[in-house]
């Protein structure tokens, strides 16, 4: 197995007062130099003394300054990693796994679904899809929270909202005074988008139960399945298909995925245990 | 090269040769009421006379009347530690004052190691550790190096265990492949063949007699034999009938017998999950990254932010024997289980895969 490259903490923001970003820039100028990775693809995180942890890309992948990964502090790792600050030091592996379908779904409508924390790996093809707006066609993007409070970048949906061509549709499960759009989970969201079905390529991430609710919705308003790509979690700790724990069937979800086009993880999906 | 005969007396000959050309011998001993392999100091080391009886949840040594060093089936570790060790340094992280941070990979100098008495089941069960570890895109560097040091000598299994079902799943109980030298022991010694270039110039330096009909009739009687085995699985090609299973009541009956110990992962030959962890040292300045063998029978094995995908011991289960005898088929296009039996005998209440698979598939499955 590869060793990790040192990387060095250049921003750390808080979007949230549990959720933050680490925007890293590698130590060696040589594999910043070199370094490639796709919308959708993760790196693993090294904590030094504490361990490793699989988190998604954010940052564009034409933006060859700065490697952002935003981080939710829940567990051993994660609340190790919320401590740090600008200037102090990490190791990085990676790119790994398959990303989102950025090629097939030029000149194709995007549809972006999410829910609860799930944006960040989908933020970055919102991002690569503003950035080369002629490419695509209409971007819908759809996101679900749990409680209002939860919607982080909510300046960001904002401005992506008043954008020609983009409709942003976002619910909570639990709204509030200031919470100015649907009440209710992500399923809710399906009456006011204006999807293009023949003409779409959905990309989703989040709780499989979200995942699982969105798709009969997709499916009436005519979207093939083979169109709808999803992005697994499960854990990851080698992030080469080896040390096993990602499995789901016979996929190994660091590896095949974690983005899948929905025939090949449909059997299993939403499968209690799987 | 046509098989050769070597009687017991010589075998020491077998060993002396291969020290001189570097190799240290791994052979099977008796130690704590079980065979295990250990470096092979002296052939009188080897486990001459000793038998053992399994059942389920049961592993008993037995003396016999004979001198024969092979006649049992096996114990609980096949190869799986020597190419892929149970716990192993992945790299070291360094930190100086300043809180930069240094990595180095480990440097593996290993010796050249011959395994003696390796089964047909064993190297089924290494063959699917290499497509596991060795797939192009994701070399094990690890594994590699540790595989390319051994030399593989063989011995067909004379005498299978009650727990053994290698001939339904087709990997045993002959060899017919991926061994250096074969042996088939008989009452008076061994006969033997190569199975590459390196085990054909051993053979040729080692003081051999030419093998007779009586012991080529002997030999074929006792292969035959031990393909009588008690048990078996429904099918070499359970998926379909796994998967279209998955709210079968057994899954539920299972769980309430199984203790989720990971026994049974550990002793199976082809179970390739593990887990990484840190060992920072006191001083503050170095930390080390190791990975350990892993079991799906843990709750750690599926958590993830928060959440136990699998919690309950029924859904444990089911992932090991879906995997196993399911979507093994899709990763590496057979069955991961090549039958050796050892998750039957050493599962502390004897849970016995042929009869869950059974259970839940039913007898007869195409």
């Amino acid at each position: 197995m590869s060793v990790p490259h040192e990387a060095e903490i250049v921003e750390r923001i808080q979007e949230t007062p549990s959720i933050f970003t680490l925007r890293l820039r590698f130590t060696d100028p040589e594999i910043q130099r070199t370094y490639r990775f796709a919308p959708g693809q993760f790196n693993m995180l090294y904590l030094y003394g504490i361990g490793e942890i699989p988190i998604s890309i954010v940052s564009d992948p034409r933006d060859d300054q700065l490697l952002d990964h935003t981080i939710r502090n829940v567990g051993r790792v994660t609340s190790g990693f919320a401590q740090l600050k600008a200037g102090d030091r990490i190791g990085v592996r990676g790119p790994f796994g398959r990303g989102w379908p950025m090629q097939q779904a030029e000149g194709k409508d995007v549809v972006v679904i999410t829910g609860g924390l799930g944006c960040a790996p989908v933020v970055s093809v919102i991002h690569y899809v503003l950035r080369r707006r002629a490419q695509f066609g209409r971007l819908t993007i759809m996101q679900g929270v749990k409680h209002a409070d939860d919607l982080i970048w909510r300046e960001q949906y904002e401005a992506w909202s008043r954008l020609p061509d983009t409709q942003v549709l976002l619910a909570a499960s639990q709204g509030g005074p200031l919470w100015p759009w649907r009440v209710g989970k992500v399923p809710v969201l399906f009456d006011e988008a204006q999807l293009n079905g023949n003409e779409s390529t959905v990309m989703m991430c989040g709780p499989e139960g979200m995942m699982c609710a969105s798709i009969p919705e997709l499916r009436k308003r005519g979207v093939a399945d083979e169109n709808i790509w999803l992005s697994m979690e499960r854990n990851m700790q080698c992030g080469v298909g080896k040390c096993g724990h990602c499995q789901h069937g016979g996929h190994f979800v660091c590896k095949n995925g974690p983005v899948f086009p929905l025939p090949e993880v449909a059997p299993l999906l939403g499968i209690r245990g799987f | 090269m046509s098989p050769r005969f070597l009687p017991h007396a010589r075998l020491a000959t077998l060993l002396e040769h291969l020290h001189e050309r570097g190799f240290m011998t791994l052979a099977p001993q008796l130690l704590d009421d079980a065979i295990l392999y250990r470096p092979l100091t002296s052939v009188d080391n080897l486990p001459h006379g000793v038998g053992v009886e399994q059942q389920p949840g049961s592993y008993r040594i037995l003396h016999r009347d004979d001198q024969r060093c092979f006649a049992w089936a096996n114990g609980p570790q096949a190869l799986k530690p020597l190419t892929f060790s149970p716990e192993e340094i992945l790299w070291q992280a360094r930190r100086d004052a300043q809180g930069a941070i240094v990595f180095d990979a480990p440097s593996t100098k290993l010796k050249a190691t011959a395994v003696l008495g390796v089964r047909s089941c064993d190297i089924a069960a290494l063959k699917l550790q290499e497509a596991h570890f060795l797939d192009g895109v994701t070399r094990d560097s690890s594994f590699a190096a540790q595989r390319d040091s051994l030399l593989i000598i063989a011995v067909n299994c004379s005498h299978p265990a009650a727990t053994c079902f290698c001939a339904s799943t087709g990997d045993g109980p002959s060899c017919s492949s991926g061994y250096d030298l074969l042996f088939d022991e008989l009452d008076e010694g061994f006969v033997i063949q190569s199975g590459s270039e390196m085990g054909a110039s051993i053979l040729a330096e080692l003081p051999l007699a030419s093998v007779t009909d009586t012991q080529l009739n002997a030999v074929e009687l006792q292969q035959r034999a031990a393909t009588l085995q008690q048990r078996h699985l429904p099918s070499r090609n359970l998926r379909d009938a796994l998967f279209a299973s998955l709210d079968h009541p057994r899954w539920q009956s299972v769980a309430e017998r199984c203790l989720a110990c990971g026994n049974c992962t550990s002793v199976c030959p082809t179970c390739f999950c593990h887990s990484e962890h840190d060992e920072p040292a006191l001083s503050g300045e170095v930390s080390t990254h190791l990975r350990h063998w892993g079991s799906c029978f843990t709750a750690d094995h599926s958590y993830i932010h928060g959440v136990v995908i699998r919690a309950s011991i029924a859904e444990r289960y089911r992932q090991w024997l879906t995997h196993k005898l399911g979507s093994w088929h899709d990763q590496y296009g057979r069955s991961g289980c090549v039958g050796c039996g050892r998750c039957i005998a050493w599962c502390p209440v004897g849970i016995d895969i042929t009869e869950e698979a059974t259970a839940i598939c039913g007898e007869g499955v195409s």
